[in-house]
């Protein structure tokens, strides 16, 4: 099992009638990777997310999860165990009074112990930082922190790849900071693999490797500094650049000799190179 | 203004009452209810009445709690003993225009006012020293064994938890979207009852649409969480007796026997 999901030529339709929403995709990614899709309302990105965990199969072609074919309906438990899927809405996906009890209904979904599940859920708090509010009722978190709590109820479920659907889209700029900062970290310490779904571009820079998607199909892929480096085919799919790459793109253009770059950091440190050159 | 609302009336403590198991608690109403119901004389009804006051110091409920739950209660006590005292037969002891207050009418009065009393005392101990997962919890542990018969315990109790999860929500949601409708000229608070009831048409539709789309998401997330039904579900935290919880069992046990027997005294 070289891939963790492999998906070939896969299509879908919600009926008959209507045109394909996904056309003829094919993905690979690998255990362990960070991978970014990026591209406007009604492009697919959720439609694609929702075929990760099987809650949509596709109508040909085919996707697979560690090896498992989502249509078989014997290995959906199995996959939605190991995919875990945390949505736009904090409200929406929350089903408990109670934040430890909400983190705890994926594992009690699978029977595991009481004892297991009381460390499980400990632990899955501690990583996101609410341990304190374990006895607390969801409705007085922030939206950031509600993000967090769905984090730890999938994180309970010990999956190896975590599926975010546009969680940061109603999130304020401190909670999206909290929770890419969050993620960074499963993927980096604990190996998880991301498939981080979004709009907002800077949270696309930190990626192994970014999709674009547009009407249905992959447009662009590769690594975040060859994807932002092509600025003119991005604004036509109507997405933005972030700022710094199209800072280095135009004085790329009108002679300083810049590489490719993705955030202000990286920015500083190219601009400071040149000026002790000089 | 409509997050005031407070859901439920659990006061959080760590009393001895709060401790119990809730499917314990659950049953001792139950038994208070019957006793209640059983008892034909006043010393049936004073044994009852030791019972809630015992559990009421125990549990440490401040009695005003105790208070507010009678409140609501008032009418239909002062419409029970006000029927009761006029409408039954016997000795007359006092008349009042065509009205006859009767001795019989006056003791069977006392009665049913000190059955509804109590009995709302003990609901309310129920549902103030429980807090609302304890309670549900606790329904649908009792309610497990008739699952054979075709009664869904699991999904009543699912169905409860979400529906309290929701509801700061959805007050939530009902107060932003009455903002928003005031500020486009909605007015909500004039007008006689009919006029006032069709006011709320634009408040309540766009609220019903999002509670079915919220429905539909969390029926998403549930599923992405593995969630198909009880069968083969764990709990986080396991119900089970203690000492104490068989105590309490005895005891109401004690309290529904002595009831029984006091009807012959």
């Amino acid at each position: 099992m070289e891939y963790q999901i492999l998906m070939e030529n896969l299509s879908f339709r919600y009926s008959e009638q209507e045109e394909m929403v996904l056309k003829d995709i094919s993905i690979k990614v690998k255990q362990g990777e960070f991978v970014a899709v990026i591209g406007h309302n009604g492009s697919g990105k959720s439609t694609l997310a929702k075929h990760i965990n099987a809650l949509l199969v596709p109508v040909s072609g085919k996707i697979e999860v560690m090896g498992m074919d989502t249509r078989d309906t014997e290995n959906v438990w199995k996959i939605r165990q190991k995919i875990g899927m945390v949505f736009q809405n904090p409200d929406n996906q929350l089903v408990a009074t109670i934040v430890e009890e909400d983190v705890a209904f994926g594992p009690e979904n699978q029977g595991v112990p009481a004892g297991e599940i009381r460390k499980r859920v400990d632990d899955a708090l501690r990583e996101v930082g609410l341990y304190e509010y374990r006895t607390h009722g969801p409705h007085l978190l922030s939206g950031g922190q509600k993000q967090r709590v769905a984090i730890a109820g999938v994180l309970a479920m010990q999956p190896d790849c975590i599926v975010l659907d546009e969680a940061t889209a109603m999130l304020d700029p401190r909670g999206r900071q909290e929770l890419m900062e969050i993620i960074r970290r499963l993927n980096k310490k604990e190996g998880k693999t991301i498939i981080h779904i979004t709009h907002y571009m800077e949270e696309a820079t930190g990626a192994d490797r970014v999709l674009v998607m547009d009407r249905g199909r992959i447009v662009l892929e590769g690594t975040p500094s060859k994807v932002f480096s092509k600025a003119a085919r991005l604004k036509e799919l109507g997405l933005d650049v972030p700022r710094s790459a199209q800072l280095a793109i135009g004085l790329r253009k009108s002679g300083v000799p810049l590489p490719d770059i993705l955030n202000e950091d990286e920015m500083v440190v190219e601009l400071c190179r040149l000026k002790s050159r000089t | 203004m409509l997050k005031d609302i407070t859901i439920g009336q659990y006061f959080p403590g760590d009393s001895v009452v709060h401790r119990l198991d809730p499917r314990i608690k659950i049953v001792l109403t139950f038994v208070l209810i019957i006793s209640l119901f059983t008892a034909s004389n006043f010393k049936g009804y004073g044994i009852c009445a030791l019972f809630v006051l015992v559990q009421l110091a125990l549990s440490r409920v401040p009695i005003k709690y105790i208070f507010k739950g009678l409140r609501p209660l008032l009418i239909i006590l002062f419409l029970t003993i006000f029927v009761n005292m006029f409408m039954v037969e016997g000795v007359v002891v006092y008349s009042l225009g065509p009205f006859d207050v009767t001795r019989e009418g006056m003791v069977q009065a006392g009665r049913m006012a000190t059955r509804l009393v109590f009995l709302v005392m003990g609901a309310s101990l129920l549902t103030l020293t429980t807090s609302p997962i304890a309670l549900t919890d606790g329904i649908e542990k009792l309610l497990n064994p008739f699952r054979r018969l075709g009664l869904p315990a699991h999904e009543l109790a699912m169905m409860m938890t979400i529906a309290l999860r929701f509801i700061p929500t959805l007050l939530d949601e009902t107060d932003k979207i009455m903002k928003a409708q005031m500020a486009r000229g909605a007015d909500f608070e004039s007008g006689n009852l009919l006029r006032r009831a069709k006011n709320l048409v634009p408040l309540l539709v766009p609220l019903f649409i999002s509670a079915f789309r919220r429905a539909d998401e969390l029926a998403l997330a549930m599923e992405s969480r593995c969630y198909r039904g009880g069968r083969g579900r764990t709990r986080l935290k396991v119900l089970h007796m203690v000492g104490m919880d068989y105590f309490a069992l005895a005891l109401g046990g004690l309290v529904l026997v002595t009831t029984i027997v006091s009807r012959g005294w």
